[in-house]
């Protein structure tokens, strides 16, 4: 990659952040460069993120359907999948997979409550919500 | 008075990766002027790995660069820095003896998840538990942090650090932090230069798991061939949209990596006098171009483009493998006839 052809496309998923991109220069060496981002990037970051906003928004649709619990919802806001979210709230997998279940998780005792309010980064009474 | 003395002798620098930026800042902290890319080809960390049994959200590992921790390691062996590393049961312990180190006036670097960093961009912000960063001082409730991949110095509360040092899953930090405990020696470039080569040509070339190196590439161009398309292409569309994403943002994947590596060899030519490396970097530029395009066409299909067909895509990652496996044996046969 040239220095010139090194992408400025505006990436909005970067924020006002740039990238340190390496790039030949007319002295045909390589330095560094700032670059605003490239398209092919934003493509698949935000394939990424609207995969999990589009989980987050099919498990809510449960929820209010009374086919879930509100934890799969948070799990995936979280950009969490089971796996994880059993690991950081120190649970197996199997118990997690068990409180989507809407008359479970109705259930469950503060200290686990606060287990998954510390893991997703909430508040234990954001847990109910699904906003 | 120390810590005072950090603060203000502290210069951030931004670079393209993490953990090859937090190297080259640490070291040239410590009077020993270390470009980001020869941090980075020194340690040998260039590679390829297809890992499908680790999962990351239901799709496979796929990884352009050794795994995390291998450019520390390998500079702190390289260069006799006596890099001490410490991980911690408490959070309170952890924080404790950061707070501790910056009083004495080290630089401090930490193993963080970049999903907790709330100055990191919310859309880059994944479960990705090995990012690097250092910490340079405090004030009151704030961490005064350096972290490469951001353009200029942040700061980032210590509740936030806090859980980022310690957050779960694959590759938990649990409190990782590490320093430096000499200065490091005067260093012979072409020595180690020399047996950085003969790694990164071992591990792309020779290693016994078909997953890693110039055979991983093939594998990876296998599964993708294979890609079921019954549900209108949207399985496939994620899969390929993964290895793009594991190429370009993760610590700049790789396209980055193999520019990076092309400067590394440059820089290497330049210092020790060896100039058959200069066309190698020009060679391997190329192929970091041609990664790039790799990227661009799996770009045009999820974005519906150009009409979704696996197998094209597999053909060009069986074009790089075979030109990353000419580029590896003639970077080996430059080394065996480095004269020395």
């Amino acid at each position: 990659m040239r220095e010139r052809d090194v992408p400025q496309e505006v990436n909005a998923l970067l924020e006002v952040h740039r990238k340190a991109v390496y790039a030949v220069g007319d002295d045909g060496k390589l330095r560094i460069v700032a670059s605003r981002g490239w398209e092919v990037e934003e493509t698949v970051t935000r394939q990424a993120v609207e995969h999990l906003e589009r989980c987050a928004q099919e498990a809510r649709r449960r929820v209010l359907a009374g086919q879930s619990s509100p934890l799969e919802y948070h799990m995936y806001r979280a950009r969490m999948d089971v796996a994880l979210l059993a690991q950081a709230a120190g649970l197996w997998r199997w118990r997690v997979r068990r409180h989507f279940r809407p008359e479970v998780f109705a259930r469950l005792p503060q200290h686990l409550r606060q287990r998954y309010a510390a893991a997703l980064g909430l508040e234990p009474v954001a847990l109910d919500q699904v906003d | 008075m120390e810590r005072a003395a950090l603060r203000r002798s502290f210069v951030h620098r931004h670079a393209s990766h993490c953990e090859s930026g937090v190297m080259s800042s640490l070291l040239r902290h410590e009077g020993m002027a270390l470009s980001e890319a020869m941090a980075f080809g020194l340690s040998s960390a260039l590679a390829f790995a297809y890992l499908p049994f680790v999962r990351l959200n239901g799709l496979p590992l796929i990884a352009y660069r050794m795994p995390p921790g291998a450019i520390i390691s390998g500079l702190n062996r390289g260069l006799h820095l006596g890099a001490r590393f410490e991980t911690f049961r408490s959070r309170q312990a952890g924080m404790e003896r950061l707070d501790a180190l910056l009083d004495a006036g080290k630089l401090v670097g930490l193993q963080t998840s970049i999903y907790w960093l709330p100055y990191i961009p919310r859309a880059l912000r994944f479960h990705f538990n090995a990012h690097n960063l250092l910490v340079y001082g405090r004030e009151g409730d704030e961490y005064l942090v350096s972290d490469p991949v951001a353009e200029t110095v942040v700061r980032c509360a210590r509740s936030d650090l806090e859980r980022a040092r310690f957050a779960k899953g694959v590759l938990a930090p649990k409190g990782r932090l590490y320093y430096l405990t000499r200065p490091p020696a005067v260093a012979d470039w072409g020595k180690l230069g020399r047996g950085a080569l003969t790694r990164t040509a071992r591990i792309m070339l020779h290693t016994p798991l078909p997953l890693i190196g110039v055979r991983g590439i093939r594998w990876l161009a296998r599964s993708v061939e294979r890609l079921p398309l019954d549900d209108a292409g949207d399985a496939a569309r994620l899969y390929i949209g993964h290895i793009v994403r594991m190429q370009e943002e993760i610590g700049t994947g790789g396209a980055g990596f193999r520019f990076m590596y092309a400067s590394f060899l440059q820089e290497l030519a330049a210092a020790s006098g060896y100039a058959a490396l200069d066309g190698l970097a020009g060679r391997l530029v190329m192929i970091g171009d041609r990664w790039q395009d790799f990227a661009l066409a799996a770009a045009r299909m999820i974005k519906h483009r150009a009409p979704l067909e696996p197998p094209k895509l597999a053909e060009r990652l069986r074009e790089l493998a075979l030109e990353e496996k000419g580029f590896f044996r003639d970077l080996d046969e430059a080394r065996r006839a480095w004269p020395h």
